[in-house]
């Protein structure tokens, strides 16, 4: 039987227009042999949450530089939720001061990836905490 | 969910759930054992979307297309499931399935549901999975179902056998009129949309396409592909095109044609089935290690591979 392939949405929230960020790691996560279902720019959390329900993907991940972390990525999250899609891992990178982290870590936000993270991390991090959730091991 | 029974599965997409849709849809494409079950309870429920496959060459402009036809489509009353299939990396076995890109005006709508595929290996232009996958959105009780196939070049005919009806998107300045009489993909269209058409270059690539159709030759009342100018991203000539589709369904029915394409495809898909179902039967019966001693054999130039798998299929399991 073919093995269960990891899928993951890419998908880059808000008004900035600079998406090379949220393209590097889906050309890396490719080249791990992953799906990367990648929306484009401007996406609102409804349109990454339907995406995602109807994608069936593993994990989000978030590229967000335009400051407004502290309200999309709980949003998004609580979107989740509610589509009893929980179980999804999110994971999200940019331009996110270290003061925040703790904060949108307790949310569910289970990584955070600042400028300069080897894709390489971010690969593995994917990997792993998909591979332990398939697993049925509890998320620490 | 992901524990949900075949069963539960296909009884959730019956009931509208768009969860277990998708996760069915998941299960398909992994070849997980049990998508069988949950298609087999779905089978009866299926036949009843009219399938529309849109294919061309990269940049086109097919799913910039195909968010307009969806568009057009739901103004009218219907439901529209979509498939859009982009490649796999051979190398990682990874891809990137960039399609939704062009679709987000589609979003927020329960009338419509995108799923992008990758052709996991598959080199016909669709996955080997997408007419499964097709099935359960058609069972799911979407009205049309768009097929959008990998930026296809010439030979990636698949969809003639998965769709009623065969958009093949062309776009000027990709090729002179040679490309048009060589055999193909051109020959697979029921209907053409020469898209991007307001750029130079578009009447002459209608014209190449009407020569190779008066080519053709065609017999009184035979379905002759119209040709529709469009520029998908203004929405421009897209409402003509879905006339022509709808029109082409009415042709398919009203000949019989309908019925018998559907037979072929039954019979493409039993054939098929049946290899499947004997290989994997023929291979559980062979002694252990008896096929890795086949494949030294023949390796070593012992033993030549028609005679080791004839060997194979009458002395399997004795």
């Amino acid at each position: 039987m073919p093995e269960e392939k990891i899928r993951i949405l890419i998908a880059k929230p808000g008004l900035d227009g600079h998406d090379r960020g949220a393209k590097v790691i889906a050309r890396a996560l490719r080249d791990a042999g992953m799906e990367v279902i990648y929306t484009g720019l401007r996406q609102t959390p409804e349109m990454i949450v339907e995406a995602a329900l109807q994608e069936d993907v593993d994990a989000i991940g978030l590229s967000i530089l335009s400051g407004a972390h502290m309200t999309l990525f709980p949003r998004v999250i609580q979107l989740l939720k509610e589509k009893g899609l929980e179980d999804v891992l999110v994971f999200g990178g940019g331009i996110i001061p270290d003061q925040d982290v703790p904060e949108l870590k307790r949310l569910g936000v289970r990584g955070i990836f600042g400028p300069g993270t080897s894709t390489d991390t971010i690969v593995e991090f994917v990997r792993e905490e998909i591979r332990r959730h398939r697993a049925g091991e509890p998320r620490q | 969910m992901s524990r949900s029974s075949p069963e539960q599965l296909a009884a959730g997409v019956l009931a509208g759930d768009a969860r277990a849709l998708a996760r069915l849809i998941s299960l398909v494409e992994d070849e997980h054992p049990s998508a069988r079950a949950a298609l087999s309870a779905l089978y009866a429920r299926t036949g009843r979307a009219h399938l529309v496959g849109i294919t061309g060459a990269p940049g086109t402009g097919k799913s910039t297309l195909v968010n307009e036809m969806a568009k057009v489509y739901r103004r009218r009353g219907l439901t529209v499931g979509i498939v859009a299939v982009d490649p796999t990396s051979p190398f990682s076995g990874g891809a990137i399935l960039g399609d939704r890109v062009r679709m987000r005006e589609l979003a927020g709508d329960p009338g419509i549901f995108i799923r992008s595929m990758a052709t996991r290996g598959s080199l016909g232009g669709l996955a080997r999975a997408t007419s499964d996958v097709v099935k359960v959105l058609d069972a799911a009780g979407y009205d049309r179902v768009l097929i959008e196939t990998v930026g296809a070049g010439q030979a990636e005919v698949d969809i003639a056998k998965t769709a009623h009806t065969t958009i093949v998107v062309e776009a000027p300045g990709f090729g002179d009129d040679i490309q048009a009489i060589k055999a193909g993909i051109l020959e697979i269209a029921d209907v053409f949309a020469v898209n991007k058409a307001d750029r130079e270059g578009a009447d002459s690539t209608v014209t190449a396409l009407e020569m190779m159709l008066d080519l053709n030759g065609g017999e009184p009342g035979r379905w002759r592909p119209p040709i529709i100018k469009t520029v998908a991203i203004r929405g421009d000539g897209v409402p003509d095109l879905v006339d022509r589709v709808e029109a082409h369904y009415g042709y398919l029915a009203q000949t019989g044609l309908l019925a018998r394409k559907e037979e072929e495809r039954v019979r493409d898909e039993l054939v098929a089935l049946v290899q499947h179902e004997l290989t994997e039967a023929l291979l559980a019966s062979l002694r252990p290690g008896e096929l890795d001693e086949w494949v030294r054999r023949v390796a070593r130039r012992e033993a030549d591979p028609y005679t080791a798998a004839r060997d194979l299929v009458h002395r399997g399991g004795r």
